[in-house]
């Protein structure tokens, strides 16, 4: 979420979940709510019945839809187009929050003036959405108070995602929508804990804490606190670590819970990389796609197997609790982790309890430094929760933003096509997409029976036109090619995407759609553009 | 919320303006019967059952009836009694009999109902029509419906419709074969429910009932192991396997609500394909061995490759002291920063 925290400084939900009830406005771009994240989408749903007017963004015609007063429906990876459009109007029409702006933005004149190559010509024949349903979406937008965005994948993973996150943070500054109850910018994070992961420094540029590893005097502490010297240049990202190990770089990886060989752009890449490693350790649950290419695999405890905290998407710390026994001789991974530690000879990994590793986040985690289980026993906190009376922060930004003056800083853009756009070759835009009934690579929803009942493979979503063109028909197998690769799948004919787009979901090991996305990464956030690349679909052969 | 003074059965009661006689009531102790009441939804005054007496109006249906000042309110009376009777002896002729083999068994809202107001066994048999008249609906993966013990409350109608807002299920035909069924009548599975179980939780009888069901010895709060909403969940517990899952009301973020993976996708955690011991590859297979040799071999390897030769990828499913320890130990044993995690997204 590196775009996010540019502007604000932070690069979390800015509100809360139940807030979104209490918008006059919903602006969901970018996200499939009530099938990536459905509990979220009865909120959504509940203010639509409420009164609030809801207005979706999406290439997709997504079950959303059904409840939006407003949809639009813009070409996949033009969404900086459609926003720097939507801020063209706003000015034109002199409905920025002038009060807002002066009293806590900074950087207004840079970014208007990067409004100028906007005009609503191109951003009609750029996203595909005509100038009326523009206009009277910004209106509704800006005039109806609190306005909430909520964005999520459909947003993030672009080659550009970065920019597509400051559009939106350009967009709730230019109409005073942050800080206050009912408004703001919500990332809506996928895993059930990315948020924590991210809080707790398992990035390669920060430690805990967004503190960054370069800086000096935050490096001095930790060194103090951990007992140990410390390296002083960030570490290799996801996909430039599978980089380096092709170049023989890297020749030993530590991989936990996660199964790149299914959920990484560009999944035949990662298979031969796993192949080169002199050493690969894989802790998981089950022999997923990925532990096979292990030299050693070590048996974890599932999350009903062990205590600790997770961190939600609104930044709330709660609790997971340890309700059996771990499964045969399989063991917590903090205690694997610990055990690894102590074996080669280090110190500082003496736990004996979860709740001691929590004493320590927050000594060394401003945000968390009031967070302690005693406290969780009563329910979650959201962070900043920064003394042990502190109630923690449902609303980022009330009062100043975490940034070096205290201002949120608007960001001039310009629009960048996607890295792969179709040509004769590869004429099919191909996005991708969840299905309600599993998650992510499926290793754990692929476990239960009754959900693969709901759904047990793969799907080639097509719209009617182009399935025509092609002359395929629903329930039919075909192969899906892009430059890297191919797959098989079964074609769903439906007319949620436009003609001319094309959607796959990854949940499914029989089809790694995966194989087919774009490793085209976004400079700053290093996220690959799994959302757009181009394929072509032809009929299996005989 | 400004405050109001009614009384019910004598009792003197303050309550908060723009609840209802039935809400008032069973907030203070009252019990007054009701079925198809269902404090997340809109009243919609079917089943009749919760009749009071209002000075001055006569019967009441309580669940409809917002609390006035001043009002007096009676839940006990012959004619109440004659009302009430006469509507779960309705219910009571139309429902599947038995009881025993019922998942439902003492939770079900119609024996407390029926409990409560007494009813007359042989009376009953006597007007009973023959029982299974509708198929069992069993093709959902999780759960079963069963026509012949509904009472057509339309709790699961009204969920399915203001709180999950897909509208799966509707009232269907008239008269005594009114039923709640899909649209075109077919089954669960086939039509456009998504399977939250959210209609099933709150279904008064056993009409609409888990498969497998199995009551849990103790339940365990935690949260949901799927997607960043963090779902607060219990899960139920028994010998050393999760038997079910309920929503936690008190959990701000999904008060009681759960999605489908949420609320049934647990049956990994006791999965037979779970890795159960450490495994080491020789000569390109897998072998069992102790937790001592694995930790042993894993750390005498990684001795080899400290510095720039070593990475790690953490996970969003591990929960926050496992993240910490992870990037603790990449950076002080292993002297790198290269850690990242697959989910940025
Ligand atoms: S399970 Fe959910 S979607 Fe299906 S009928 Fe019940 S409430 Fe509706
Ligand atoms: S199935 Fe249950 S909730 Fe639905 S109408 Fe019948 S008794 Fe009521
Ligand atoms: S119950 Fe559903 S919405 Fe809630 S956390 Fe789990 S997966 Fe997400
Ligand atoms: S509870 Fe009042 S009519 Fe059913």
């Amino acid at each position: 979420m590196a775009g996010l925290a540019t502007a604000f400084g932070s690069g979390a939900m800015t509100n809360s979940i139940n807030e979104i009830s209490d918008a006059a406005c919903i602006f969901a771009i970018g996200t499939n709510t009530t099938v990536a994240h459905p509990i979220i989408g009865l909120q959504i749903k509940k203010a639509v019945q409420n009164g609030a007017k809801l207005i979706v963004a999406n290439p997709g015609k997504i079950d959303l839809c059904r409840f939006a007063g407003l949809f639009l429906q813009h070409r996949p990876g033009t969404d900086v187009a459609l926003l720097m459009g939507m801020m063209r109007v706003i000015v034109d029409e002199g409905l920025s929050d002038l009060s807002f702006i002066e009293k806590r933005t900074e950087n207004i004149e840079d970014f208007k003036n990067s409004l100028a190559s906007f005009d609503l010509n191109f951003v009609e024949q750029t996203t595909g959405v005509s100038r009326e349903k523009i206009i009277e979406a910004v209106r509704t937008y800006a005039t109806c108070k609190p306005a909430i965005v909520l964005y999520s994948m459909g947003i993030t993973q672009h080659s550009h995602g970065t920019d597509n996150v400051l559009a939106i943070s350009n967009l709730a500054l230019l109409t005073g929508n942050i800080g206050k109850r009912g408004a703001g910018v919500n990332p809506l994070r996928g895993q059930n804990n990315v948020q924590g992961a991210c809080d707790m420094g398992a990035l390669p540029n920060v430690y805990p804490g967004y503190q960054r590893v370069e800086d000096p005097e935050v490096r001095r502490r930790f060194e103090a606190a951990w007992n140990s010297s410390l390296n002083d240049s960030p570490g290799l990202t996801l996909t430039e670590i599978f980089n380096a190990i092709d170049e023989g770089k890297i020749k030993a990886l530590h991989l936990v819970g996660e199964n790149p060989v299914l959920s990484d752009a560009n999944a035949k890449h990662v298979e031969e990389s796993l192949k080169r490693l002199e050493f690969l350790v894989v802790q998981d649950i089950f022999l997923s796609e990925t532990a096979r290419f292990a030299d050693v695999i070590l048996p974890a405890a599932s999350f009903a197997e062990k205590d600790g905290t997770f961190t939600n998407t609104e930044r709330r710390v709660q609790r997971i609790r340890k309700a059996i026994e771990p499964i045969g001789e399989a063991k917590p991974d903090w205690w694997i982790q610990c055990q690894i530690a102590k074996k080669l000879g280090r110190q500082g990994f003496d736990f004996s309890h979860p709740m001691e590793i929590m004493e320590e986040i927050a000594s060394l985690t401003p945000n968390y430094k009031g967070i302690s289980y005693e406290r969780l026993e009563n329910g979650g906190l959201q962070w900043p929760c920064v003394t042990r009376e502190h109630p923690g922060t449902p609303i980022l930004h009330t009062e100043r933003f975490p940034t070096k003056t205290g201002r949120g800083k608007f960001m001039p853009l310009r629009y960048k096509p996607a890295a792969e756009i179709p040509d004769d070759e590869y004429p099919l835009l191909l996005t991708t997409d969840r299905s309600l009934y599993h998650y992510h690579t499926g290793t754990m929803t692929r476990k239960v029976d009754g959900l693969n009942v709901l759904r047990n493979h793969e799907l080639v979503e097509i719209n009617q036109k182009d399935a025509t063109a092609l002359g395929i028909t629903d329930g039919e197998v075909v192969r899906v090619i892009s430059r890297r690769g191919e797959v098989t799948a079964k074609v769903k004919v439906r007319d949620v995407f436009s003609s001319g787009v094309v959607s796959m979901t990854f949940h499914f090991a029989e089809s790694p759609t995966n194989v087919l996305t774009s490793p085209a990464l976004d400079p700053v956030a290093k996220i690959p553009e799994t959302k757009v690349c181009a394929v072509r679909i032809e009929k299996l052969e005989g | 919320m400004d405050k109001i003074s009614l009384t019910i059965d004598g009792q003197e009661i303050i309550a908060n303006n723009g609840t209802t006689i039935l809400e008032t009531a069973l907030e203070n102790g009252i019990y007054i019967p009701h079925l198809c009441h269902h404090p997340d939804l809109e009243p919609v005054g079917v089943c009749r059952l919760c009749m009071v007496e209002i000075k001055g109006r006569g019967l009441t249906i309580s669940c409809k009836a917002p609390v006035e000042e001043g009002m007096v309110a009676r839940t006990e009376s012959n004619e109440i009694n004659k009302a009430r009777r006469m509507a779960v002896e309705l219910l009571i002729v139309n429902h599947h009999a038995d009881c025993l083999s019922c998942a439902k068994n003492t939770q079900c809202k119609l024996q407390e109902v029926a409990n409560y107001i007494g009813i007359e066994e042989k009376r009953l048999q006597r007007l009973r029509k023959p029982t299974g008249q509708f198929a069992i609906d069993t093709s959902n993966p999780f759960f079963d419906r069963d026509p012949n013990r509904c009472v057509l409350c339309g709790i699961c109608v009204r969920t399915c419709e203001e709180i999950q807002g897909v509208s799966a299920i509707d009232f269907a035909f008239r008269g005594y074969g009114t039923t709640v069924s899909t649209f075109g009548n077919k089954p669960l599975l086939e039509s456009r429910c998504e399977s939250c179980g959210e209609c099933v939780v709150r279904c008064p009888v056993g009409a609409l009932i888990p498969k497998n069901v199995q009551q849990p010895s103790r339940e365990v709060k935690s949260i949901c192991p799927y997607c960043g909403c963090g779902c607060g969940i219990y899960l139920g517990v028994r010998g050393s396997t999760i038997v079910n899952l309920r929503g936690d009301p008190d959990n701000p973020v999904n008060r009681g609500s759960l999605c489908v993976k949420g609320r049934f996708g647990y049956e990994f955690i006791n999965h037979p394909e779970r890795l159960t011991r450490p495994l080491i590859k020789r000569n390109g297979k897998f072998v069992e061995v102790a937790w001592d040799e694995a930790l042993n071999f894993v750390a005498k390897r990684l001795a080899d490759y400290k510095g720039g030769h070593f990475a790690f990828i953490a996970s969003a499913k591990c929960t926050n002291e496992e993240n910490y320890l992870f990037q603790k130990f990449t950076r002080t044993v292993m002297g790198t920063n290269n850690i990242d995690h697959c989910a940025r997204l």
